[in-house]
């Protein structure tokens, strides 16, 4: 469709026209200009809802809001072609078969060998080895290998030795939707653990001697303690209210040594809820600093995040200084459990604060246990009410961490967003489907790629400069001040403002000083070959007293970064009363900052994944850049007289 | 840019042939000024019944004047206060912190004090206009925007040398009554009528651009830090009193030092470095939407929150840069 305008969020007076294009994975949007011809590319999967506006005299205006937090305004000129998009959308975004989605189309060109490294690059039986098991304590354990016990959990995985068959079906039986007790992680100096599993079926009397047995076993399988605690991720109300229904929680009667605890995370539609309105705070237009806070704080969601990250803080101290096991469990052990247990594991090691760790631990906690990626995450059209941002809230306390402790991630906050961003984009096949069961059963392995290959090859962009695996905040175990501690919990515009460039700080310190490792990094290499050649020389030339050495004048060429290349920042509309300027107005000639990025070849922009193919996903500010008809990488078109001004680069 | 206290215009509109030549003289034939009034239209107006008041259209017709009001006096003061008790109340529960920052009203006097000082900017640098900024007395939100107003435009205010020139020339010389401003800061219960935290919150402005602006402040958070605590409490002379005359009758300059002289000593200076700073030209325009507005914890949660961890990656980015 032709002549369509994209409205700039922020400034309702700028639009760009241009044409749309549907195609059966892609929304694209590409500009008009003559020069630029910027492209914007959505991912269907990517389209979270799509609203169709009152037509005004301008044309037919349509919402696209994105899961990844993009929003998209569109005024499409005829009502009529505005109606069909609007019906093409509503069906190309709600796929019914797995075989619609991107994953299974999309070909970055790799052949059969390389597809299958990418997805051998995270072994989870490595991982567990890694952890220190299976030992004297533990055991792997394969009475689930063909999910005949439970469905939802991998083939295989470790519980206490002392744990038979018999125990484990047993106590699967007792508990909803039979996830039983199993390890997430294992701490092998204090042989304190993790274990994860969904609640019992006891409603207000039921007890099962195998599931006490299975606590038990976790109990002795860690000498060092008499008692383990089990932790319900619920408000007490919910779990109570769960007895009536022939569920519940543990009796501190009929579990002998179990210290019971409630921790109160609210349930997924509180989440979904939570999300929403904090979307909408985000929606406002020039909103005053009143109506944001109250918009947030009315939204819950800092809440929130602050009790995911309170339970796991409860539990890695009570892994590592009290070197007690833990049971964690909500419901169905897949939701807030898989948030809580991965927030522990992180605290307490500092391999999961590592890149590879880190996918690891997304392998581990929430691919492998059976966490819904399908029902939550809406890869295929289905019932909105399983919709919530269960992974995004974890992902979140991450970045929280990660503010708070700036040296101790090896990773970057881009890397959070890309992750989060993938989730959702199914464009791999890493995050389909509910379960291993569902994921094996449709051969993902051999029909799609990897997204960890993919990133890991791209992780030069991903690392954190600040991040020295010797670094004092990197030996043991994190400890987040506890209280007070409200303040420490900031709203993540990069995540949820994540394509509005103007709100963000415009030069990245991350990028800079990325480049400047580097760049050390690589004359400190030339140093050293220069002083072998040196030495060389020195040796061949016994006895000449003058010995050639090469001098080389190394300028500081990455100071100059900031101040060499031309990106204007411009001004944002500090004026409500546009009478001001009668003359002319504030933006006018200003080009939208958020289009111009320039890249060095050391200094990367924010979605450099986009690059490596030509497949493309969305994301207006990349496009400019890297897009394969726009080209190369374009100056600023500021009016004339700032046009030698220092670059912004994109974070 | 220039700056004022309100014209005497009173109730009875008087007019002064000489203050409207001068205005007049700035501005060339034909040539619009704006005038940035920090009260609003209404306050302004009001001003008139005790003898202040405002440049009337018919008496200064090159010059359009804007009226944004910018908080000043006990209402800040109650906000700054009100604000270090939100931060240090431990009791307080995170579903209520929020409502608690945002009833001081503190953040929203930041976003007020940027943007009025942007639009001053902007006048200058996109409508190529003169400014002229009062308010009522000239002595405190005037020097706000003027200040702030600087180091947006100006890359010499940036540097080091150049924020204390502007420190010296917008706030000590031109007036600003540090002495009856800063003299209990926020735990103090006599909520004395002349004090109001003007100069912090220049202060907290200055950091959200640096914030903004990692690479374009010469300086960073630690010399923020020490203007604050030398502006409430000092061993040098620098802050003393509440203006020029004052200084010279208690003889300032004779009998005591220097911050500055202090503070530019290499060693000292060498803390108050920023190590990612690289000379931009350009000005810099921040982003005053609530999102890109954070509380300056350095400050307020200074002695709440542990800094050992950022202090760490501080040293972590200063040894980057160096070894480089």
């Amino acid at each position: 469709v032709e002549n369509v305008r994209l409205l700039d969020r922020l400034s309702s007076r700028k639009a760009v026209l241009g044409t749309l294009y549907l195609t059966a994975t892609h929304v694209i949007f590409v500009e008009n200009g003559s020069e630029t011809r910027k492209e914007t590319w959505v991912l269907h999967s990517q389209i979270s809802s799509i609203e169709k506006q009152a037509t005004t005299a301008t044309g037919c205006p349509l919402l696209i809001r994105c899961k990844n937090f993009q929003v998209i305004q569109l005024v499409i000129p005829q009502e009529r072609d505005c109606h069909d998009i609007y019906i093409s959308l509503i069906r190309l975004t709600r796929p019914v078969k797995y075989e619609e989605l991107y994953c299974f189309s999309f070909n970055p060109k790799l052949d059969k060998e390389e597809r299958e490294q990418g997805w051998k690059l995270v072994d989870l039986n490595e991982e567990y080895n890694r952890m220190g098991v299976p030992n004297n304590y533990w055991q792997i354990c394969d009475v689930n290998r063909d999910y005949g016990v439970c469905d939802s959990y991998p083939t295989e995985v470790y519980v206490p030795k002392s744990a038979t068959a018999h125990i484990i079906v047993g106590s699967s039986k007792f508990r909803s939707r039979r996830r039983f007790p199993a390890l997430s992680y294992y701490c092998k100096d204090n042989n304190a653990s993790i274990c994860r599993s969904s609640q019992p079926l006891s409603g207000f009397s039921a007890r099962c001697l195998e599931d006490e047995q299975m606590l038990q076993a976790i109990r002795k399988a860690n000498p060092g303690s008499d008692f383990i605690y089990v932790v319900d991720t619920r408000p007490k109300l919910n779990a109570m209210a769960n007895r009536a229904a022939g569920k519940g929680y543990e009796n501190e009667d009929n579990y002998s040594n179990i210290k019971f605890q409630f921790i109160g995370i609210e349930n997924i539609h509180v989440m979904r809820n939570s999300l929403q309105k904090m979307l909408e705070v985000c929606e406002l237009k020039s909103p005053s600093m009143s109506d944001f806070l109250w918009g947030l704080e009315n939204s819950g969601w800092l809440k929130h995040i602050k009790a995911i990250m309170d339970a796991g803080i409860f539990i890695a101290k009570a892994v590592a200084e009290e070197g007690v096991s833990v049971l964690v469990h909500c419901s169905d052990g897949w939701d807030r459990t898989a948030q809580v247990c991965s927030v522990a594991s992180l605290l307490l090691d500092p391999y999961y604060r590592t890149m590879k760790g880190f996918m690891v631990l997304i392998e581990k906690d929430w691919v492998s246990f059976g966490h819904k990626f399908n029902h939550r995450y809406g890869n295929l059209d289905g019932d909105p009410k399983e919709i919530s941002p269960v992974i995004d809230q974890f992902i979140e306390c991450v970045w929280q961490l990660m503010e708070q402790f700036p040296c101790a991630f090896e990773f970057n906050e881009r890397f959070l967003i890309h992750v989060q961003h993938h989730i959702y984009s199914c464009q791999f096949g890493n995050f389909l489907c509910n379960s291993q069961k569902e994921r094996r059963e449709l051969k993902i392995q051999e029909r799609t790629y990897s997204l960890w290959a993919h990133l890991w090859k791209n992780r030069a962009d991903y690392l954190n400069p600040l991040y020295r695996s010797d670094h004092s905040q990197n030996q043991g175990t994190l400890h987040p001040q506890i209280a007070p501690c409200n303040f420490l919990y900031k709203f993540w515009s990069g995540m949820y403002n994540r394509f509005e460039k103007g709100l963000h700080p415009r030069q990245s310190v991350t990028d800079y000083l990325m480049a400047v490792k580097e760049e050390t990094q690589q004359l400190e290499e030339e140093l050293e070959v220069l002083g072998e050649r040196l030495a060389n020389l020195q040796k061949s030339q016994l006895g000449d007293n003058k010995v050639k050495s090469k001098q080389q004048d190394r300028s500081k060429q990455l100071r100059l970064s900031t101040s060499n290349n031309s990106l204007a920042n411009t001004p944002q509309e500090y004026s409500n009363d546009l009478k001001s300027f009668p003359s002319r107005s504030p933006s006018q000639g200003d080009e939208e900052d958020s289009a111009l990025i320039l890249t060095q070849d050391n200094l990367k922009s924010s979605d450099p994944d986009l690059s490596a193919n030509s497949d493309q996903e969305s994301g207006v500010e990349d496009l400019s850049c890297r897009s394969p008809s726009g080209g190369g990488c374009l100056p600023s078109e500021d009016s004339g007289k700032d046009s030698d001004e220092a670059v912004f680069l994109a974070g | 840019m220039l700056r004022s206290s309100q014209p005497l215009t009173g109730p009875n509109r008087r007019r002064c042939r000489e203050d409207e030549t001068l205005l007049g003289t700035i501005l060339d034939e034909g040539e619009r000024g704006f005038i940035i009034d920090t009260r609003s239209a209404q306050a302004a107006k009001q001003a008139r019944m005790t003898g202040g008041g405002t440049e009337s259209k018919s008496s200064y017709p090159q010059w359009r004047r804007l009226h944004r009001p910018l908080e000043r006096g006990r209402p800040l003061q109650e906000s700054f206060a009100k604000l270090v008790e939100a931060c240090s109340d431990p009791s307080l529960s995170m579903d209520r912190w929020l409502g608690r920052l945002e009833s001081s009203r503190w953040l929203s006097h930041v976003k007020a004090a940027l943007s009025t000082a942007c639009l001053a900017a902007q006048c200058m640098d996109r409508e190529e206009a003169k400014v002229l900024v009062h308010g009522a007395e000239g002595t405190d939100t005037t020097l706000l925007v003027t200040a702030l107003a600087q180091v947006i435009l100006d890359p010499s205010c940036r540097t080091l040398a150049g924020f204390q020139g502007l420190l010296e020339r917008e706030w000590i010389q031109a007036g600003h009554p540090f002495h009856l401003r800063c003299a209990h800061s926020a735990y103090s219960h006599a909520r004395l009528k002349q004090e109001a935290p003007l100069f912090l919150l220049f202060l907290d402005c200055v950091w959200q651009l640096s914030r903004q602006f990692p690479f374009s402040l010469e300086f960073g958070e630690q010399l923020l830090l020490s203007l604050f605590d030398n502006a409430y409490a000092s061993a040098y002379g620098t802050f003393l009193c509440n203006n020029e005359k004052e200084r010279s009758l208690c003889k300032v300059k004779e009998s005591t030092h220097s911050l500055w002289a202090w503070l530019n000593q290499p060693e000292e200076q060498q803390k108050l470095l920023n190590p990612l700073y690289s000379h931009n030209t350009l000005v810099i325009w921040p982003s005053v939407e609530p999102q890109s507005l954070q509380l300056w914890q350095g400050l307020f949660l200074r002695w709440i929150r542990p800094s050992q961890h950022l202090a760490e990656a501080w040293a972590e980015i200063q040894r980057l840069v160096e070894e480089s």
